[in-house]
């Protein structure tokens, strides 16, 4: 056998391009996705999140064949030629690789006839589908599980099973639908890193569907971010957490509190309770509308337990341990709420504090 | 250790457990014990006469072709509809669905009496299609085995229909999608995702159908012509009085019957998996033009073919006896078929006979099945592995069986034998009854009973409640819903039952089934289709009375609830 682990796995990536794609379910007013268009590049892993109904699972879906949308088109890029308009093209078709929430693993096979099922599909020999599907099983850590029935498994394994099957048949795009969320918290973390360390390495273009904004942050190039059908924002994880386009972006990615703001030049003004602080804007020109909400992050913000420097005072209602610091809930005027880190040295519950900027720069959103 | 397993049997439990045993070994072991016995009564002379009779032979080659048969037909023609109804959006949709189980519906001779009216050489629609195609003799004559295949696809696949439908309600969709997200071919999906899936839906409604199949009497017997079947050959063996022999075709039916019940069991049980996903039904319309402008037409005219025989059957009870000979259809019409029944004392009396036959079976099937299951469910009775084989055997038993061994049985008084005499009597036919429904109320109830609680049980007693209290207040109601089918469906088949009937009956306690038959030999054929439509309303009467007591019982629950 010459095959080697690459030539198993390793794909020719396609560009994927969703344009101004609508699709409405029969008795819905609301299109489910609405005028989306999205381009998930040669070897990129896009995260697709939004709160659920967000129209994310669908345009998954519509992505992969299984919806046909009532507007808009599909297009397969293969970075030489023009796209190609696959939008009514049927799934089996399509090349690509999926995997379900619940994996959707056959349960009458064993776990390298799982693997091997999409090669058998192509025609491909029993032997040669099987040792392709026992090098797939490998790169994912389960080569000595081939031979088990699926049920075996716990979640994690069946998990890698469902993503070596898709790999196996080198898909030019490779589609998850919440991957992750079968499983339990701690391994959900390791398999994070897991998930991005399998797909980097495939090489494959990925877009991939969670409602978890660090599952999205931990795997992902890039993040596009739905609400009610739109696509409120796409960037890279940073730019969407210091630079949200919209407050349900903001609110959505990260913690923050989001306060009326005033441009001032080069800087936003706060005003809480008759005390106004500034901080730089983080985004440069342009006044924007009249009305604008401060992002506050709590790393933005300090405790100043000092009555001189100014700053706007409150009380502390809540206290969280995170790892290397604390961070305090604490209740200002005006029935505003802002979570401050700070080093867990000072304030207890029920103290009364200040709380200033932290200096460094602070996005704004249209309120 | 499950919970259920650290409560010892009180001596109560253990008594009653020994005398259900006593019971099923005496009214489901005996009759057929005595069957294998008497086939060896003259040694093995019967058993060559079997071998070498042409017509023995033909029988049992009849019997399997006939089994096997009406499996594959009922396969095609329940399978595509089946996944047409569950997975496919129509005009039309909700109406087929509503009459696709109507076939189930009909007591067994009363489907068979509609084939022959519809189907049959002078029935309507042959003549139809010999008017149309502007023929001489008949199209097609309704006899031999094929015939009987014919009438048992349409009343059997009602099985095959109900077991896959309920499979692919289980089934969980995203499999098929990520099977043809791999690229998987219609064809490469069904043979290597979905058809296995449905492996433990499709053995049980193949057993079933093959059970029937074999055991089946009503259509060979019509329908048979110079064709034989085992269950037919019994009879006439008993009727020429050639006992032994009876015995010795009996006893082949019932070892073909239990081995078959081995090996599909097998089957079933070896490909049971528990789906990952939750089951979703997501009904798609057609892509194909064609098909989706041809799907309504389809439909219509399966409706109209499933209903056709019970209209059938009400058209005919109006029609004067005697008048329908070379014409279309009935060309008189009148209520005298039912003002006679109604007048008459004689005709009225197979009519009470099947309701009290079928009440005193069904009232004992619904004590001694209750006491079997929670002996069987919830006790450490010793013997209940036992208690439950014997309570499902007579389901393996071909009907013409278990009455051939009561009619071997209970034909001497005998105390010390433990043979009374019944033959001849009124209460051959009510036991009759009880013996072949007592392991579908059995099973039903043992189906509530695993759902409850064993702890709820244990809990009442724990409260202070004695055994009784607890029986009556924690276990009956968990009960109920099983008794209430169960009880519901040995009434229905106990009103209508002809097969065991047939052999065992008297003129005195002959039920309406065997009346039916008996009017139709005399080409009677009005008096025989109103006899049939009574007996369609005491079905509609039974399973309307169960839904609602079954209802009145969770509503007095909810208003309780509620308060």
């Amino acid at each position: 056998m010459t095959d080697t682990r690459d030539a198993v796995l390793h794909a020719a990536p396609g560009a994927l391009v969703l344009e101004h794609v609508t699709r409405r379910y029969p008795g819905n007013t609301d299109p489910a996705v609405d005028d989306l268009s999205l381009t998930v590049a040669p070897g990129e892993l896009l995260a697709l999140v939004g709160a659920s109904g967000s129209g994310k699972t669908t345009t998954l879906r519509i992505a992969a064949g299984y919806e046909t949308p009532d507007a808009g088109r599909v297009l397969l890029g293969d970075g030489n030629a023009a796209p190609r308009d696959i939008t009514r093209e049927p799934p089996q078709r399509r090349g690509f690789g999926m995997v379900f929430q619940h994996y959707a693993l056959f349960p009458h096979m064993r776990v390298e006839e799982n693997v091997a099922f999409g090669l058998e599909a192509r025609g491909v020999r029993k032997g040669d589908r099987l040792t392709r599907a026992r090098i797939a099983l490998d790169a994912v850590g389960l080569g000595d599980k081939a031979a088990r029935p699926v049920q075996a498994l716990s979640g994690g394994e069946q998990q890698r099973v469902a993503l070596a099957r898709a790999l196996v048949i080198q898909p030019r795009v490779l589609l998850l639908d919440e991957p992750l969320s079968n499983l339990d918290p701690t391994l959900r973390q390791s398999m994070r890193d897991e998930l991005r360390a399998t797909l980097r390495q495939s090489g494959v273009t990925a877009l991939f569907v969670t409602h978890d904004q660090e599952d999205a942050f931990a795997v992902a190039d890039r993040v596009a971010m739905l609400e009610r059908g739109k696509l409120l924002q796409v960037g890279a994880p940073e730019s969407l957490y210091h630079a949200p386009a919209t407050r349900a972006v903001a609110e959505f990615v990260g913690r923050a509190a989001l306060v009326p703001a005033e441009r001032a030049g080069e800087n936003v003004r706060i005003t809480i309770d008759g005390v106004a602080l500034e901080a730089r804007a983080r985004q440069q020109g342009g006044a924007g509308g009249p009305a604008l909400l401060a992002v506050l992050r709590p790393e933005s913000l300090v405790l100043a337990e000092d009555e001189r420097t100014p700053a706007w005072r409150g009380e502390v209602v809540g206290r969280r341990f995170a790892g290397g610091h604390v961070v305090y809930r604490v209740k200002l005027g005006n029935a505003i709420e802002v979570e401050v880190m700070g080093d867990g040295a000072g304030a207890r519950e029920g103290a009364r504090t200040g709380v200033r900027l932290a200096g460094v720069s602070v996005a704004t959103v249209p309120a | 250790m499950t919970l259920r397993g650290v409560r010892s049997a009180g001596w109560g439990v253990t008594a009653t457990a020994f005398l259900l045993l006593a019971l099923l070994l005496w009214s489901v072991v005996y009759p057929n014990a005595a069957v294998i016995v008497g086939s060896f009564e003259r040694g093995f002379a019967d058993w060559k006469a079997f071998a070498a009779s042409p017509a023995d032979l033909d029988a049992l080659r009849g019997t399997v072709i006939v089994s096997v048969g009406s499996v594959i037909a009922a396969l095609l023609v329940g399978v595509p509809l089946a996944f047409l109804l569950t997975r496919t959006e129509f005009r039309g949709r909700r109406v087929l669905s509503g009459v696709a189980t109507l076939p189930a519906a009909l007591p067994p001779l009363v489907g068979v009496l509609a084939f022959l009216f519809l189907y049959g050489e002078s029935g309507v629609v042959t003549r139809v299609v010999q008017r149309m195609l502007g023929m001489r003799e008949p199209p097609w004559t309704l006899t031999g085995l094929t015939a009987v295949i014919f009438v048992h696809a349409y009343t059997m696949y009602v099985y095959v229909f109900l077991f896959v439908s309920a499979g692919l309600e289980r089934y969980d969709t995203t499999l098929d999608e990520a099977a043809t997200g791999l690229g998987a071919s219609r064809a490469l999906l069904l043979r290597r995702i979905t058809l296995p899936l449905l492996t433990p839906s499709l053995a049980g409604a193949m057993l079933l159908v093959f059970m029937s199949a074999l055991g089946s009497f009503s259509a060979p017997y019509v329908f048979g012509g110079g064709a034989r079947v085992l269950a037919t050959q019994i009879l006439v063996s008993k009727l020429n009085g050639a006992l032994g022999l009876a015995y010795v075709e009996t006893t082949v039916l019932a070892v073909t019957a239990v081995l078959a019940l081995l090996l599909l069991r097998r089957l079933e049980g070896r490909r049971r998996y528990a789906m990952a996903g939750k089951g979703r039904i997501t009904r798609s319309t057609l892509r194909s033009p064609t098909a989706r402008a041809l799907l309504p037409a389809f439909a219509a005219a399966t409706v109209i073919l499933l209903v056709l025989p019970h209209a059938m059957v009400v058209l005919v009870s109006f029609a004067r006896d005697g008048a329908w000979t070379t014409q279309l259809l009935p060309p008189e019409y009148t209520l005298d078929n039912y003002r006679k029944l109604a007048m008459e004392r004689e005709l009225w009396r197979p009519i009470t006979n099947s309701v009290w036959m079928s009440v005193l079976a069904t009232a004992a099937n619904a004590v001694v099945c209750f006491a079997i299951a929670y002996v069987v469910v919830l006790s450490q009775a010793p013997g209940r592995r036992m208690l439950a084989l014997l309570a499902a055997l007579p389901w393996a038993i071909p009907a013409t069986a278990i009455a051939l061994g009561l009619a071997a049985t209970f034909d001497r008084n005998a105390p010390f034998q433990l043979r009374f005499l019944l033959v001849g009597t009124f209460w051959i036919l009510p036991l009759a009854y009880f013996i072949r429904n007592i392991p579908i109320v059995t099973s039903a109830i043992e189906g509530s009973l695993r759902q409850m609680d064993p702890t709820l049980e244990d809990a009442a007693r724990g409260l202070g409640a004695s055994r009784w209290l607890a029986l009556r207040r924690v276990v009956l109601p968990a009960a109920r819903p099983g008794l209430v089918a169960g009880t519901m469906l040995a009434a229905v088949a106990a009103v209508g039952e002809f097969v065991a009937s047939v052999v065992l009956y008297t003129h005195a306690n002959r039920p309406i089934s065997v009346e039916i038959l008996a009017q139709v030999r005399a080409l009677s054929f009005g008096t025989g289709a109103a006899y049939s439509v009574l007996l369609i309303v005491l079905v509609l009467l039974i399973t309307v009375g169960a839904r609602w007591l079954e209802g009145r019982v969770a509503q007095g629950e909810r208003a309780i609830n509620a308060a």
